[in-house]
């Protein structure tokens, strides 16, 4: 049996020859993805504006009855709420973001889900309440610091971590291609109006680790070649890099992508906005690593002289960690 | 870097085998067949969001705690001055601005007020929980202490998870969890409850029944307008006493409140068969009440539940026995629930729901099911892709990926972690990133051979080459996972500990494992040539 071979050994692309116009392409997505967040807006959950969630199943009908559940809901004078079909058709998720100036008032969103929970129930003895989620303004502002926290923390600190492990360049690099990907996801969600909820945070972290996980594999080729062409033109040692990772590259995004998809189609459906994330943000990341991470070390300046001194004296050090030297 | 003593062997498959046997209690128990008990069995936690239950956060407010302290030290006060011999009168009693200040009507009583107020001053510890200030010789401020109020706090909420703890109990669940948290909260999680809604509404009454005369010469008008007489303050009548909408005027002072009880159940009055709550004091609070109710019979006095009154009576006699029975329109479940609520004791401040997640438990296991075969079907067709690619060498990444879940899982279980529902979606990124270290080595390989080194060299050379980036980015998603922990909230968290876990596991295995077996495999069948 002849084995798969996804990327043939004599694989060539130019990718950088077209460098300039897809830097510029995705500048011009982040700046889009950011206007999408500013007009659009996130359709935040309750984790992050307060107010209550519920998720019910109808148990006698086929579909829900949507439309009654919009006026019935809407009928308790807390504002539109947000029904919407949630995993089969006769289950839904009931959103009521909290009222105008109840954001100080702590028991507001439990009161608002008990009142929610309890007419729906008179109206349709049918309904059964599978999830109730009730968060106070308060604790839903602590929950927005710290996702804003834990996002800029994580960013920061890998990014000190590859200019401590490679060059600052290669550290403002990997934060732009981070940068990219994560205003790329946020304007998935505006466009595309999903909840955007805690998971969401916790997807596009793992999508912070997928991108520079891709990131690093390009960058330790680039330095490996730098070490070893020392008169390559940086185009063409940036082009051998990322067809020699190529591979790789396919094999990995290949993988995660055939695990993720069934996540997509059979799993949970409150797992769905999370697994969606981070199967966007693998085509993402690796474009990122691509065509983010490494046009930008050419115009940092990075040379094959960049790593002549640090590097062996580095190089030692990890011999010596390893036990090797 | 392909040689393995024999130590090393054997550490490394002792290592590997005990912590895969570490997952395997937790997989028996969920599939259903049983696992024996005389063994250990250390078990993962399957989150609410996995198991079904509900989680509350529950924040007192601690303001109430500082006013209700303020309120104690004015009684304490007004009583030892009372009682002195010969009297102290004070008057211009004041309780604004978080302070207690008052007139002494005779300058000269000072330093033998001073000297009855002072030990007062002193808590319980060796700090000083006020502060007692004389200005211009006659007017006494009593200043709480920051530590004092502090401590004040700290034992409201010790006190208060005990009631929530009691009250939870007489709902019968199972494994209920219950946390202090922060300086004003408390966490419950409880699995498997069937009525989140009976748990909220238990958890939500503070049970602080008081009994306070009715102030009579308070003007109708100026009750319902919110204005009080001197000494006293005005309550609302709680919803459904047929009353709704009005307000009563009582004497702030000189009540009893509902601490000193002993039993109190639901019962049903045979006179009129209204739902009524029987409490019985202890012999202290039976005293007081008697005593309450034997110098004022004939005059009206309010039952007031959590600042409601729930009725006010004409006191027809004296009340001796230490048993009294509180009527105020319940249903029979709402009387239930106040003597549940009565018997474990009141609160000591109250507390309000902040944050409530509840999962239905059917909800529960179908995420679990459908999460299983997502997962399933996911592993079989990484595992075709792996194979198909690498041949040999993918099988081995393959084991390597068995071993990674059940280590992994093992991890978790000695750990006593707990699994939630976005914990499978980092399950799914630790796959990824295992394979990506066997792509990354296998690739290497393959780019070697291709040079043209030989086997041992451009395997030693695959995973040498390879290690360096493997390392640097799992280092860095380290980093990055101990900082979503460390900052993240509830399902942020379920998913960095699977991922931070994760990473150990699947280096060790995607790298050291199967460079074990490569090792092994080579110098057995000493190849010319690999597939790969």
């Amino acid at each position: 049996m002849k084995l798969l071979k996804l990327v043939p050994d004599s694989t060539n692309i130019r990718f950088q020859k077209y460098g300039v116009p897809f830097f510029i392409f995705s500048i011009l997505m982040i700046v889009g993805s950011w206007a999408a967040v500013l007009t659009n807006g996130l359709n935040f959950g309750v984790d992050f504006i307060g107010g209550q969630e519920v998720r019910m199943t109808f148990e006698e009908r086929a579909q829900a009855p949507i439309p009654e559940l919009r006026e019935l809901v809407g009928g308790l004078g807390y504002g539109e709420p947000v029904v919407q079909e949630f995993g089969k058709p006769n289950q839904v998720s009931i959103r009521v973001p909290l009222p105008e100036g109840a954001e100080e008032t702590p028991g507001a969103a439990t009161e608002i889900g008990n009142r929610v929970i309890a007419s729906v129930n008179k109206n349709f003895p049918d309904a059964r309440t599978d999830g109730n989620d009730t968060v106070s303004g308060k604790v839903a502002g602590e929950f927005r610091n710290q996702a804003i926290f834990a996002l800029l923390a994580a960013m920061a600190a890998v990014s000190i971590y590859i200019w401590v492990r490679f060059e600052w360049q290669f550290g403002v690099g990997a934060m732009f291609a981070l940068f990219h990907d994560v205003s790329l996801t946020m304007g998935l969600f505006a466009i595309t109006q999903m909840e955007f909820s805690l998971q969401i945070v916790a997807a596009i972290l793992a999508i912070i680790g997928y991108s520079l996980n891709d990131t690093i594999v390009i960058y330790d080729r680039i330095r490996e070649n730098l070490k070893k062409y020392r008169k390559m033109p940086m185009i063409e040692l940036l082009d051998l890099s990322v067809n020699e990772t190529l591979a790789r590259t396919v094999m990995t995004s290949l993988t995660l992508l055939v695990a993720l998809v069934p996540l997509l189609i059979f799993g949970p459906a409150s797992l769905f906005g999370m697994v969606a994330a981070i199967t966007f943000g693998l085509f993402v990341g690796t474009y990122s690593s691509v065509y983010m991470a490494g046009p930008l070390l050419i115009w940092m300046g990075v040379t094959s002289n960049s790593f002549v001194q640090q590097e062996t004296a580095a190089d030692r050090q990890e011999k010596l960690a390893r036990g090797e030297g | 870097m392909l040689e393995f003593p024999l130590w090393k062997k054997l550490w490394l498959w002792g290592l590997t085998l005990a912590l895969a046997a570490a997952a395997l209690p937790s997989l028996f128990t969920s599939t259903g067949l049983g696992w024996p008990a005389q063994l250990p069995s250390p078990q993962i936690n399957l989150g609410l969001d996995l198991a079904g239950g509900s989680h509350l956060l529950l924040e007192a407010k601690a303001e109430d705690v500082a006013a209700q302290r303020l309120t104690n030290m004015e009684e304490s006060v007004r009583q030892l001055m009372r009682s002195a011999t010969p009297r102290i009168r004070i008057g211009d009693v004041s309780t604004a601005e978080g302070r207690l200040s008052f007139i002494l009507e005779d300058a000269a009583d000072i330093d033998r007020a001073r000297g009855l107020i002072e030990p007062l001053m002193m808590g319980t510890g060796l700090q000083r929980e006020w502060d007692l200030q004389v200005i211009d010789g006659q007017r006494m401020v009593l200043t709480p202490t920051q530590s004092g109020i502090d401590a004040a706090l700290n034992d409201a909420m010790d006190a208060a998870t005990e009631v929530v703890r009691r009250r939870i109990d007489e709902l019968g669940t199972r494994e209920p969890t219950i946390i202090r948290q922060g300086d004003t909260r408390i966490v419950v999680q409880v699995p498997g409850l069937e009525d989140p809604e009976a748990l909220k509404n238990l958890l939500g009454q503070t049970a602080q029944l008081e009994f306070k005369l009715v102030d009579l010469t308070a003007l109708p008008a100026n009750v319902q307008a919110g204005i009080a007489p001197p000494g006293s303050e005005i309550f609302p009548y709680a919803p459904g006493t047929g009353r709704d909408g009005q307000f009563e005027a009582v004497r702030r002072l000189g009540g009893i409140r509902g601490d000193n009880l002993t039993d109190a159940t639901a019962g049903v009055d045979p006179q009129d068969n209204q739902n009524v709550v029987n409490i019985a004091f202890d012999t202290q609070g039976g005293a007081k009440f008697a005593k309450l109710t034997r110098e004022n019979v004939g005059k009206p006095f309010a039952i007031i539940l959590d600042g409601q009154v729930l009725s006010a009576p004409n006191i027809n006699e004296p009340i001796l026995g230490g048993r009294a029975q509180i009527k105020g329109s319940f249903t029979t479940e709402s009387a239930n629930q106040l003597a549940i609520a009565l018997r474990s004791g009141a609160l000591p401040v109250p507390l309000e729901v902040v944050e409530e997640r509840s999962v239905g438990p059917d909800l529960g296991a179908d995420s679990i099911r459908r999460g299983l075969i997502a997962m399933m079907i996911g592993s079989l067709a990484v595992i075709t892709l792996m194979m198909a690619t690498y041949g040999r060498f993918g099988v081995y990444a393959t084991i390597a990926l068995v071993f990674n879940v059940l280590i992994l899982l093992g991890i978790m279980a000695l750990l006593n972690m707990t699994l939630t529902l976005p914990g499978i979606a980092g399950f799914v990124i630790t796959i990824g990133s295992a394979v990506d270290a066997n792509v990354l080595i296998n690739e290497r390989i393959r780019e070697e051979r291709a040079r043209g080194r030989k086997v041992i060299a451009a395997i030693e050379a695959g995973y040498r080459e390879a290690g360096r980036a493997i390392y640097d980015a799992n280092f860095t998603n380290f980093i990055a996972g101990v900082a979503l922990f460390i900052f993240g909230a509830g399902p942020v968290k379920g998913f960095a500990v699977v991922l931070v876990v994760g990473l150990f596991s699947s280096v060790f295995t995607a790298v050291t494992l199967t460079r074990l077996w490569v090792a092994g495999w080579l110098r057995k069948a000493r190849p010319n040539d690999i597939r790969i």
